[in-house]
């Protein structure tokens, strides 16, 4: 993340301030938000709902509703691992279970050196050439075990 | 310069396209002109390199970046034979045998190229539109027998006059990329690959209600598909296909990407609504329907993706002409999407009425393990499994509600022999548990207590006595849940009860 000079706070004011005038902000500028910190933090909330003119209440609801919005910090890397019927048919359960041994974490949780993140995902839309994940944002297909290592491995020089 | 074509769908990425393009500009950067195009949908020869020649695009694949050297050195450019030639691409049984209108540009062109969208056929649609009355623009839809592509079929003419009948100053077009289902990802392929389609097709829906104002909501799974719509759309307003005047006309449209954040249940149109508008994505009870009031109360049009995207050729070609494929009340062309253990898994877009098996066995190519096919679950998660004894089955709405299951979005996700099918049905239910927006208690406490009861029965807890708790549960949810999400994960679990009761007695097999 780049270093600034503004606060936390005063960024939020800026990404409300940029969408002025669209309608139903809320989501767009918690994605803002989340991309700019990597998470959440409910230290915002109230400067959020204040300018919003919402009550902290309404911005937290809607915060605590969607499975993306991460109110502490994630790992260096997100891998989502795809759990829907297509990709178990392939074999998404040991797959999961597999990166939960490679990363000795659960599904959902960062490991401790904060290097990585485990997701469980439903569906990614790569659903004939599954197991699928997303490392990033980025999605690959017929991943395995030793597929998955190698991605982490190049994700790390890139 | 030789035009060369790599595919910068997602799909294809996952499996390596951009390395395989970047090989390419390495070895023969000099003599190629690269183009990224979409897929063709051929999912198990990704990525496929295409090379124009005399004889029309030669295909290559599955192309690994390791093998581009070898290819080149082949005589790849030239169209030259080899073991990973598959011939003239478009002669292929497999996409010659499809009847291409949703997806007839996909896998064809640069998807942001607004050349090539207007040399094949891009915005015959909507000035065919703009030439007519309104009413007359929805006539034709209401001819064509266009469905909603998005999961329940409801007739798009209806709907859209509906809007168009109800007074208001502002309305919306509203589409649903949110496309949640396991086994679709058609949607997905249509915004990366042609999505000046999409935008057309909203664009004549305007048209057609009245609407000044619309959005894409795309799940947040898909950034590609964001990145790409979010460029197409500012071509649209350089190129006069967006905003003021649209193509010359009186017409006024404004388009807009939001993103939703990861929840299922924001794929129920009016719980994207409520996503549409910053808040939580609790579904609405209806009446009043979307259509009357929707978005902030406004008269809306909510469609899918591929029910969208067919309008414009409808316009182009005319109802008659759309109308006359497929079969019964399910007119036109259904985008299949064949998906989970499959050997040859991609989109077959065809007219409705095909079988399952012919799609499965013949196009399918069976499961990729090798193994028999025990088992399909069309139309996503709220689907119900089709037996392998079943496929017979016409890929009609009705037939299909008949049999007690559902085509949906035309989703097909097979599974082979080693399937627990108990655990597919336990799955149903972890979903829905884990998915649900949580308004109402059958849904929202049925499902975390139809897990149980299927643990208890695999346990060997009891099952009889469970079975019939289990039975009651199912009603109970169908019977008690405000939308589908409650309401129909029942389908699913009765599937399983109803043609692989065995895999709920004891010793169930093990998966793989
Ligand atoms: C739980 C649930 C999830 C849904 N998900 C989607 C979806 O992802 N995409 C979609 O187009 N329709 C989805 N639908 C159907 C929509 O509610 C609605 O019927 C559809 O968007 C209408 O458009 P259509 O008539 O063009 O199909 C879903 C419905 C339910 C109950
Ligand atoms: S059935 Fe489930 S998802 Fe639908 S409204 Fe009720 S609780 Fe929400
Ligand atoms: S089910 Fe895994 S990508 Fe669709």
């Amino acid at each position: 993340m780049p270093e600034t000079t503004e606060s936390p706070v005063e960024l939020v004011r800026a990404i409300v301030a940029a969408h002025r005038g669209e309608r139903g902000v809320l989501l767009p500028i918690l994605h803002d938000i989340q991309n700019r910190f990597g998470y959440i933090d409910p230290d915002l909330v109230p400067a959020l709902a204040h300018e919003l003119n919402m009550s902290r209440a309404d911005v937290h609801g809607v915060i605590t509703f969607y499975t993306d919005f991460r109110s502490e910090p994630g790992g260096a890397a997100t891998v989502r691992i795809c759990r829907a019927e297509a990709c178990q048919s392939v074999g998404a359960e040991k797959l999961v279970a597999d990166a939960e041994q490679v990363f000795g974490v659960k599904a959902g949780q960062t490991t401790p050196d904060g290097s990585v993140t485990l997701q469980q995902v439903f569906c990614l839309g790569n659903c004939a050439l599954g197991p699928a994940a997303q490392v990033n944002g980025r999605m690959y297909g017929r991943v395995d075990r030793g597929r998955l290592i190698e991605l982490l491995a190049n994700e790390g020089d890139a | 310069m030789i035009t060369v074509y790599v595919p910068c769908d997602s799909a294809a990425v996952s499996v390596g396209a951009d390395e395989v393009a970047s090989a390419l500009e390495a070895v023969a950067g000099d003599r190629i002109r690269l183009v990224r195009n979409g897929s063709r949908g051929m999912l198990w020869l990704e990525p496929l390199v295409e090379v124009e020649t005399e004889r029309g695009r030669v295909g290559y694949g599955p192309v690994t970046p390791s093998a581009v050297a070898g290819l080149v050195e082949a005589g790849m450019l030239d169209g030259a034979d080899h073991e990973l030639c598959v011939g003239v691409v478009e002669e292929l049984p497999w996409l010659a045998d499809q009847q291409r209108r949703c997806f007839a540009r996909v896998g064809v062109t640069d998807p942001l190229s607004v050349t090539d969208y207007e040399a094949h056929g891009g915005l015959a649609g909507l000035r065919a539109a703009l030439a007519r009355e309104p009413a007359d623009v929805i006539t034709e839809v209401t001819d064509s027998g266009l469905r909603g592509r998005g999961g329940a079929g409801f007739p798009a003419g209806i709907k859209w006059k509906t809007v168009l009948d109800t007074p208001g100053e502002t309305k919306f077009v509203c589409c649903n990329a949110d496309e949640g289902d396991s086994g679709t990802f058609a949607d997905r392929m249509l915004m990366e690959g042609d999505p000046f389609c999409l935008i057309e097709g909203m664009t004549i829906a305007a048209h057609a209600v009245g609407a000044s104002e619309g959005y894409i909501y795309v799940r947040s799974e898909y950034p590609d598909a964001v990145a790409t719509l979010r460029r197409a759309i500012d071509l649209g307003y350089e190129h006069g296909w967006l905003g003021r005047n649209i193509l010359g006309s009186e017409l006024t449209f404004d388009l807009f990407v939001r993103v939703g954040a990861g929840a299922y249940i924001c794929g129920e149109e009016t719980s994207m609504l409520e996503s549409l508008e910053g808040k939580r994505g609790m579904v609405r009870s209806k009446p009043p329907i979307p259509a009357i009031t929707g978005l902030f109360g406004k008269p809306t049009i909510v469609n899918n993706v591929l029910t969208l995207a067919s309008v414009p050729t409808i316009l182009a070609d005319g109802a008659a002409a759309y109308a006359e494929l497929g079969m019964e009340r399910s007119r036109g062309t259904q985008v299949f999407q064949l998906a989970g253990n499959i050997a040859r898994g991609g989109v077959f877009e065809t007219a409705f009425g095909i079988s399952l098996g012919e799609l499965v066995n013949d196009y399918g190519g069976g499961t990729r393990s090798g193994r028999p096919v025990r088992a399909a679950q069309v139309g996503g998660p709220l689907g119900s499994y089709v037996p392998a004894s079943q496929f017979d089955l016409p890929t009609d709405y009705e037939a299909f509600a008949e049999a007690e299951a559902m085509l949906g979005h035309g989703g097909i996700v097979v599974f082979d022999d080693t399937t627990d099918m108990s655990k597919m049905a336990r799955f149903a239910m972890e979903f829905c548990a884990e998915e649900s927006c949580g308004k109402c208690t059958p849904c929202r406490v049925g499902s975390v207590r139809g897990v149980e009861v299927i643990d208890r029965i695999t346990g060997g807890e009891d099952p009889d006595g469970n079975l019939a708790v289990l039975n009651d549960l199912c009603e109970l949810m169908t019977d008690g849940s405000l939308c589908a999400m409650g309401g129909l994960t029942p389908n699913p679990v009765r599937s399983v009860l109803t043609h692989f009761p065995e895999d709920f007695h004891a010793n169930p097999r093990e998966a793989t």
